[in-house]
Parts: structure tokens; C-alpha cells; sequence
């Protein structure tokens, strides 16, 4: 498989971090080398809030992204702030609030994921999941199976809310098929 | 797990589950990021494996809580970052003149003071070994994997115990969040070290007289063996002295226990040094950007290679030295303004040209910025 470098950014708070962790540690249960880290502010919630993930088959050293294969952004500041790490060619998924200035050369894909989230699961916090599904769509299905995603998103969340959880990762897959 | 028994673990989580490994069973702190988590499994843990877990007023406290636990008997641990570091300084001191052995772990952030709490730093290298006043001595293990925070704080421990010595585990940031795979290891295959322990009868024993290895035999409290504990200078009974020939004893036999056994826990890395002309050394999260930065530069068929320091103290001088008789020059790589860059001139600058690369505004350095300071392309 060719090295996937993800970037997901938003506001502290909407579960980017939590996201990134999932995709991550399907990976490894995959057999890949996987690495997630993240930077955020001090403040607990708001603030600028960023994780990557790095899955390869070969070692993983420099711990950090370079360029972004694909890049999620939640918001309008997150967008702002890291479209320059995305490559030329590379996935951009926003969510559909997020306004672009009309010269980008990725392939965009803006999606409803914030409405979506309170339409339909009345709950902004599974937008992270919904993401999850969309770069999980995007990224190609060979890098990991759907079943290990599944498993990885049902380990990581409060109990309570697996089934939610795993509805909006569908949605997600859905809202990136278009 | 997967089919080859690796998790996804973080940093942190591999310094508690490795803590745990290697015997730990009391562990007081302060929460402080980066570091939060260790005391937060730790504390979810313990108290299921017979341990005790004790959230303190402060670092002042929770340094000496953990004297108290391990003169009890416990392997002690505490986890802090930068500005609890500072606070443990005092205390640090007392465990390395009364022979109290426990783990200090820092994970470090950006400093002085409060500074960048969430990002990553190396600004406490020096901190690690001159931070307590007065001579005394000083290990300190640095990791960079996961997989290598699980087993060398599991050395970290074996060491304390060993030498009778607080010991630190310095992480930093990068290495303390990041997630990747580890696998787990069978307690049964793990190497352990416990403190050694009086043979002989409780009324016969001098608590400080030290066997041929300079280490005292260590009872714990609570077992019958009666003694004093003093951070004042003391005789082999425990007892405070202002003899000066006693003092001078003490005080070097505390360092050399340490600094005489170095090659039995001398670890490193080296990367490609064998034709290297150009060296680099880092160590911790940086030294993950250094190895792909010497596989950067090979492609562009320039002779680098990594020496990659783990037992950051005592400074590994003899290996540095090696180093430096075949390199042209060397680059100390480092999240801070040239901490260990000194000690390498130091020992280095007779037989190489030893420059610094440095970076305090709380991101990792990068492969690339390791590449251009030594003149590679981009």
C-alpha cells in the first residue's frame, strides 16, 4: 500500500483527537505501522485542535506529517490554518460550512458532516465518527477492512453510544460516495 | 491486538504498563500535562494489582511520598513535567543522600516556568543532573518509542533498585502522546532487579555500611530493622556527622556507585555510523527525525549516520569519544538551546568539529531541518 499521511483538524472539543486514535489503532490491528499524534491549546474546549495519523507498511520514524495525503477540516480556522500542509493532489474533506477560495488544486469533497451530525443524530459529537467514515471512503477500502474499523470505533467509544457511533461512520462512508 | 501482538498504546500508557512490569506498587503525583496520563492509569490500576495510588498537594509532597512508599518497601514512582520537576528538586536530592531508590519521570514540555504546556521540549537535560544542589548522582534514561518507554522504564526501576538511587525517566512530549504499536511483554521474560536486603540480624545492622559494591543493604521499614534516616551528612549508622572525613566518603561514594558501573548500563543506538564522516546525535523524539534525516542524506550520497544516546546520565564519554575519532563532524541535535550539545564538545571537540542544531518553539525539529543545517538538500 502507498503511505498514507491523514491530518484532522477542528475546534477542541469535536472529538478530531478521538478520531485520529480509531484510525490509528485500526491500523495496527490491521498488521501496518501506524503512528498518531496530535497538537492542541491549553483550553479544554475551543482552541485550534489538530491529530495525524501515519499508516505504512515500512518503519515509521519522523513521528509527524510532512504533507498530507488527505486533510480533514472541521472549521473555518483549522481550514485556514493547515490547507498549505495538503499535497497538490490531495483529498480535502470539509465540512460544508467551510468556504474555499476557489483556486485549490485538491480534490474537495465538502460535505454536511456538522448539519448531518445534528439532523440526523442530534448530537454534534458523532461528527468526528461521520468524518471518520468519510476519509475512511475516500482513503480506499484495501488499507484497512471495514470489520476491523467497526471493531476499533466499538473499543474506543462509551459504551452507550456504539451504536450511534457506528451509524455515523456509515453515514459518513454514504456522505463521501455522494 | 493484532495477529503479531501488537497494540496501539501511547507513550505515557506504556510507562505505566511497564511500571507496573517491573513491580511498581505506589505511585504518588501531582497531574500535570503532558504527563496527566501516567497518573491517571496509574491510579485506575494499582489499586487492582494490591498497589496504592495517592494524589498529593503538590510535586513537594509527591516526591517525598514516594521516599516514604519505597523506604516502606514499594517500588516508588511519580510523573510530572517541567514545572513539577522543579518542585521534586529538593526531595530528589534527599533520595540520592539517604539511598532511597525511585523513579522520577518528566515528561518534558516547553519551558521556563508554565511555558508551552502541550508541546514538546528538551530543555531539562541538564535540569536531570545538576537540578538538586550539592554533588550527587544521577541516571537518567531517555526513550523514543513506545515500545522502548515500556521496557527501559522497566530498567529505569532495576536501576534505582541496583544502585539505591533516584532515577529519572526523561520523555518528552512527542514521545509521551504519540501512539503506535507495542507488544506487550510476559512478565516472566522480563528481567528484574529488587533491592538488596540485610542478611543479618536486626541488631546488628548499620543501616549506610556499604558492601564491596559500595551499596548498602536496604531493610524496609516496618520489618524490624530499626535505623535513621537523615538528609543531613551522615555515618554508616545513619546518625548526622560533621566529620570531614566521613562527609568526603560519603559524598563520593554516592557519585561512584553510579559513575564507576557506567558500562553495565551504557545504552545506545547507532544508525549507520560505521563509514559515517558526519555524525548526528539526539536523542528522544528528536532522534526519530534524525534517523530519517541520515536516511535522507545517504540518498543523496552524503556519509551520515545517528549515535543515539538512551542513558542520557551519566554522559556516555567513552562512546562519544569513539564517535567522534572517525567523524569529521558532529551535529547535536536537541529541543533546546545546546544542553548536551556541551557535554559532547566537550569530550568531542579534539577530534571532530561539533556544531549544534536547535529548536525551542515547541514543535519537533524536522528530518528537513536536520538535513539543510548540514548542508544536504531539502
Amino acid at each position: 500500500m502507498k503511505k498514507q499521511e491523514i491530518r484532522l483538524s477542528g475546534s477542541g472539543g469535536q472529538g478530531v483527537i478521538l478520531a485520529a486514535i480509531i484510525l490509528a489503532n485500526a491500523g495496527v490491528e490491521q498488521g501496518l505501522n501506524a503512528i498518531q499524534t496530535q497538537s492542541y491549546g491549553p483550553e479544554a474546549r475551543g482552541g485550534a485542535s489538530k491529530a495525524e495519523v501515519i499508516l505504512s507498511n515500512d518503519e515509521i520514524n519522523y513521528p509527524k506529517i510532512t504533507k498530507a495525503n488527505i486533510l480533514l477540516s472541521l472549521t473555518q480556522k483549522a481550514y485556514d490554518k493547515y490547507n498549505s500542509s495538503l499535497e497538490e493532489k490531495g483529498i480535502l474533506i470539509i465540512d460544508e460550512s467551510v468556504k474555499l477560495s476557489g483556486d485549490e488544486t485538491f480534490k474537495v469533497y465538502s460535505l454536511p458532516i456538522l448539519r448531518t451530525a445534528q439532523e440526523k443524530f442530534e448530537t454534534q459529537m458523532v461528527a468526528n465518527i461521520i468524518s471518520l467514515g468519510a476519509i475512511y471512503e475516500l482513503m480506499g477500502e484495501e488499507t484497512i477492512d471495514k470489520d476491523i474499523m467497526i471493531r476499533s470505533i466499538t473499543e474506543r467509544v462509551p459504551p452507550h453510544t456504539v451504536q450511534k457511533n457506528t451509524d455515523a461512520f456509515e453515514e459518513g462512508i454514504r456522505l463521501a460516495r455522494g | 491486538m493484532n495477529k503479531k501482538g501488537y497494540k496501539l498504546v501511547q507513550g505515557n500508557e506504556a510507562c505505566v504498563e511497564g511500571a507496573l512490569a517491573a513491580g511498581m506498587r505506589f505511585f504518588a503525583g501531582y497531574p500535570i500535562t503532558p504527563s496527566t496520563e501516567i497518573a491517571e492509569i496509574s491510579a485506575e490500576k494499582l489499586p487492582t494489582l494490591g498497589g496504592r495510588f495517592i494524589q498529593m498537594e503538590d510535586e513537594l509532597g509527591s516526591m517525598a511520598a514516594i521516599i516514604g512508599g519505597s523506604l516502606a518497601g514499594k517500588k516508588a514512582m511519580t510523573a510530572t513535567s517541567g514545572p513539577g520537576f522543579s518542585l521534586m528538586q529538593e526531595n530528589i536530592g534527599y533520595a540520592a543522600i539517604t539511598e532511597v531508590p525511585c523513579v522520577v519521570v518528566n515528561v518534558q514540555r516547553g519551558g521556563p516556568s508554565t511555558g508551552l504546556p502541550t508541546s514538546p521540549a528538551q530543555g531539562d537535560v541538564m535540569q536531570a543532573k545538576w537540578g538538586t544542589h550539592g554533588d550527587h548522582p544521577a541516571i537518567a534514561l531517555t526513550p523514543n518509542s513506545v515500545q522502548e518507554t515500556y521496557e527501559y522504564i522497566v530498567k529505569a526501576f532495576n536501576l534505582a533498585e541496583k544502585y539505591r538511587t533516584p532515577v529519572v525517566f526523561l520523555m518528552d512530549e512527542t514521545v509521551g502522546h504519540m501512539r503506535e504499536k507495542m507488544a506487550f511483554k510476559d512478565v516472566s521474560e522480563i528481567e528484574l532487579i529488587d533491592r538488596k536486603k540485610p542478611t543479618c540480624k536486626p541488631e546488628e545492622y548499620v543501616a549506610y555500611r556499604p558492601d564491596e559494591d559500595m551499596i548498602p543493604p536496604m531493610a524496609s521499614f516496618g520489618e524490624g530493622y530499626r535505623y535513621h534516616v537523615s538528609g543531613l551528612t551522615h555515618d554508616e549508622t545513619g546518625f548526622p556527622t560533621n566529620n570531614n572525613e566521613i562527609s568526603e566518603k560519603l559524598v563520593k561514594r554516592l557519585v561512584d556507585k553510579v559513575d564507576k558501573n557506567i558500562d553495565e548500563f551504557a545504552y545506545f543506538e547507532e544508525y549507520k555510523l560505521e563509514d559515517a564522516e558526519i555524525v548526528i546525535i539526539a536523542y528522544g523524539g528528536v532522534s526519530r527525525s534524525a534517523k530519517s534525516a541520515v536516511d535522507q542524506l545517504r540518498k543523496q550520497n552524503i556519509k551520515a549516520g545517528l549515535f543515539r544516546p538512551i542513558t542520557i546520565w551519566p554522559f556516555l564519554e567513552k562512546q562519544v569519544n569513539k564517535v567522534s575519532l572517525n567523524a569529521k563532524e558532529i551535529y547535536v541535535a536537541e529541543m533546546n538551546l545546546g544542553q548536551y550539545f556541551l557535554e559532547v564538545e566537550r569530550v568531542a571537540c579534539k577530534n571532530s568539529n561539533v556544531h549544534k542544531i536547535t529548536k525551542v518553539n515547541g514543535e519537533l525539529i524536522t528530518p528537513e531541518e536536520i538535513v539543510q543545517a548540514i548542508g544536504g538538500n531539502k
